[in-house]
């Protein structure tokens, strides 16, 4: 690894010790960009947890973080919530994914730290994950009342309702979002990397067309086109100016109406500025 | 009142005997969300008996802005100055954990005075944090001086990170692949000089007043214990677990930039309380300084970006004169950089604790997602046993040792 990222001990092992440790309770653990991660059984997290604690050579004491991550493009179990682990005797870390959807709970790790608690709780607002075994899972970050889970890829940016205080109610009101300026969002895919959207022109590319190329045409018909073409168009008039009354110089505006009155200005006819 | 008592005095009832016996409730207060010593928008329920405290429930989430869903609309770049905007105490300490994430993904070496300098900075980040979390722990307790002698040197930080960066507060001055800017050499004289001179004398000044004040002892010693299992079991990172006597320090055990290469000491506490997480504090500041100084003595000449333009974008001046400098700054400022698909777990030691960022790349110039881990969400959680049994005016003593920043936690 040459980035200068914290650097702890060597993955050497871990995935053989946790293999020895979790059996089949393991679906695939992983070394990649320099760190493991087992993806496990969700029924028997509780266990997992505990044995990754416990076992020695594991010895995974502290739970830094649970995140969420949605991937709906998976269909079936969309959610994944990822267990951050530390072991300050082996001085390493390791993450455990579990999957999950909105209907199946996870089972709380808060028996074994508590610390899950908030965790958990943060996850639930976010992505609507249920965790089984939490005693307090009310929403955290969210607004008293909120509805939805903001983190999930299909929650719009914008949210759903904004906030503010109304002078006739006398109390902070909640309206729908009503935006000023679209929301831009660019899309940076370039057209060979497979972009799905269609720039201007794209749709000459899709015309039905007749079977084989079209035939060439020939230099006479081109000549013969172009001769048809310019004998409809003859110049009626010859564009040149004789006189000043060609100009239209003196002559109103043809379309020219009557200004409107400004209440402003009193009008002194003939008199100036200034009377 | 006592005409009722004294009505009620006496009656008896054979069928519930308990009739007749005053029913006393728990009293139930809001600290907060709007109180100077919750140290920004925290909303404690306390439950009281008489002026013991008997349960917290604290509600946080009132600053939440969505950080962690805007980042995933933004390109790499544009999501650092998000971080700033975290924990705003410390900034450039909230930029170290997301810029050594992105490299860690993109596996990007960065040229060795940039990592001299993010050291550097982080640890002068490092003090003025504690500048201020020690001030107003102090002032939370009832002691108004060395909060303002201690300011004078935060506000010394603020003006060189300007001169660093330009801003004060928000530097963003971190960037994947190294730093923005080069520092000019009158500034790190400066900082030399305000190291050998003005920090010491300010900084033990205002902390003789109070490190073995009677006072001071009398409301932080023995206020909130916490035990060696309760810190690992609570995910305590930072003075918080070096309080409570376990040496843990991720600058030390995980050495990242060139942490590696420095000579600095970690204190710990013996008693685990409010008193003992202060003045871990207090000699983190002295530390903080030693890698500072031994940063100055050490930092080569060189580079302090990565040279790899397909991340970093040129300077301004080559980008006027080269075409190809120009492509790059144009798709760099544009489009940004497309990082490998992968995901990565980055912590490090913020001046509060383990500062983490969970990066999950799709491949694409925009994370796919950015988990924040806050240092605050686990220390504060724990408020709950810390305070149980502990006097309502400890609570400012027990938030004040905790340093929670509401902009990090909230995010």
């Amino acid at each position: 690894m040459r980035a200068p990222a914290p650097a702890y001990t060597a993955n050497d092992g871990v995935i053989e010790a946790a293999t020895a440790a979790l059996g089949a309770r393991l679906d695939l653990a992983t070394d990649l960009v320099g760190e493991v991660a087992l993806h496990v059984a969700r029924d028997s997290l509780v266990e997992t947890m505990t044995a990754l604690r416990d076992t020695p050579g594991l010895e995974y004491q502290q739970l830094m973080e649970i995140a969420g991550v949605d991937y709906p493009d998976r269909g079936v179990e969309r959610f994944e919530v990822v267990y951050c682990l530390l072991s300050l005797t082996r001085n390493h870390r390791i993450r455990v994914h579990v999957r999950t959807d909105d209907t199946l709970p996870v089972p709380s790790v808060t028996g074994i730290w508590p610390v899950a608690g908030w965790l958990e709780r943060e996850v639930y607002d976010m992505y609507g994950v249920l965790f089984s075994g939490n005693a307090d899972l009310r929403r955290i970050l969210t607004d008293y009342g909120f509805r939805g889970h903001p983190q999930r890829k299909d929650f719009p940016l914008t949210g759903y309702v904004e906030v503010r205080y109304s002078e006739e109610a006398k109390r902070v009101v909640y309206e729908p979002v009503q935006l000023a300026q679209d929301f831009r969002n660019f899309d940076f895919m370039s057209p060979w990397e497979g972009a799905e959207y269609i720039l201007p022109g794209d749709e000459k590319a899709k015309l039905p067309e007749e079977k084989g190329a079209p035939t060439p045409l020939k230099a006479d018909e081109i000549q013969k086109a172009d001769a048809a073409q310019s004998a409809k168009v003859a110049p009626t008039e010859a564009k040149t100016t004789e006189t000043p009354a060609q100009t239209g110089a003196g002559k109103a505006e043809p379309d020219a109406t009557p200004k409107p009155q400004n209440p402003d200005v009193t009008p002194t006819p003939g008199k100036g500025q200034n009377l | 009142m006592s005409d009722y008592l004294e009505k009620l005095e006496g009656v008896t009832d054979a069928a519930d005997p308990t009739l007749g016996d005053i029913d006393i409730q728990n009293y139930t207060i809001n600290f907060g969300p709007q109180h100077p010593a919750a140290h920004g928008v925290l909303r404690l329920v306390l439950e009281l008996d008489g002026e013991i405290i008997e349960r917290v429930d604290p509600h946080v989430g009132l600053l939440h802005r969505g950080t962690e869903k805007l980042i995933e609309y933004k390109t790499y770049m544009q999501a650092l100055p998000y971080f700033d905007r975290l924990d705003y105490c410390s900034p450039l300490c909230m930029e170290h954990s997301y810029v050594l994430a992105v490299e860690k993904l993109l596996d990007l070496e960065v040229p060795i005075r940039a990592q001299y300098l993010r050291v550097f900075f982080a640890e002068l980040t490092r003090i003025s944090n504690h500048m201020l979390n020690l001030g107003s722990h102090v002032m939370d307790v009832g002691a108004m001086t060395p909060n303002l002698w201690l300011f004078e040197i935060r506000e010394d930080c603020l003006n060189f990170f300007e001169r660093a960066s330009g801003a004060r507060m928000h530097s963003a001055y971190f960037r994947p692949g190294g730093v923005h800017q080069d520092v000019p050499l009158k500034l790190l004289t400066d900082i030399g000089e305000w190291l050998d001179t003005r920090l010491p004398r300010l900084f033990e000044d205002a902390i003789s007043l109070v490190a073995d004040n009677r006072i001071f002892k009398q409301r932080n010693v023995d206020i909130a214990t916490v035990s060696r299992e309760d810190a690992i079991k609570w995910g305590f990172s930072g003075p918080m677990i070096r309080g409570s006597g376990i040496p843990w320090d991720i600058r030390k055990a995980q050495p990242y930039d060139v942490y590696g290469k420095m000579d600095f000491e970690v204190p710990v506490g013996t008693r685990g309380d409010c008193y003992d997480r202060f003045m871990v504090r207090v000699e983190e500041v002295r530390q903080s300084a030693r890698i500072m100084r031994q940063c100055l003595n050490e930092m080569p000449e060189g580079p302090i970006a990565s040279l790899d333009r397909k991340v970093v974008p040129p300077k301004r001046g080559e980008m006027k004169r080269s075409m190809e400098a120009l492509i790059h700054h144009f798709k760099l400022y544009t489009e940004g950089f497309h990082v490998p698909a992968g995901d990565v777990y980055v912590a490090t030691e913020s001046p509060k604790g383990e500062f983490g960022v969970y990066l999950v790349a799709d491949g694409s110039n925009k994370p796919y997602r950015c988990k924040i881990r806050p240092t605050a969400f686990s220390h504060l959680q724990a408020a709950d046993f810390m305070s149980k049994g502990h006097m309502l005016a400890d609570t400012t003593a027990i938030l004040g040792a905790m340093d929670i920043v509401f902009g990090e936690c909230d995010r």
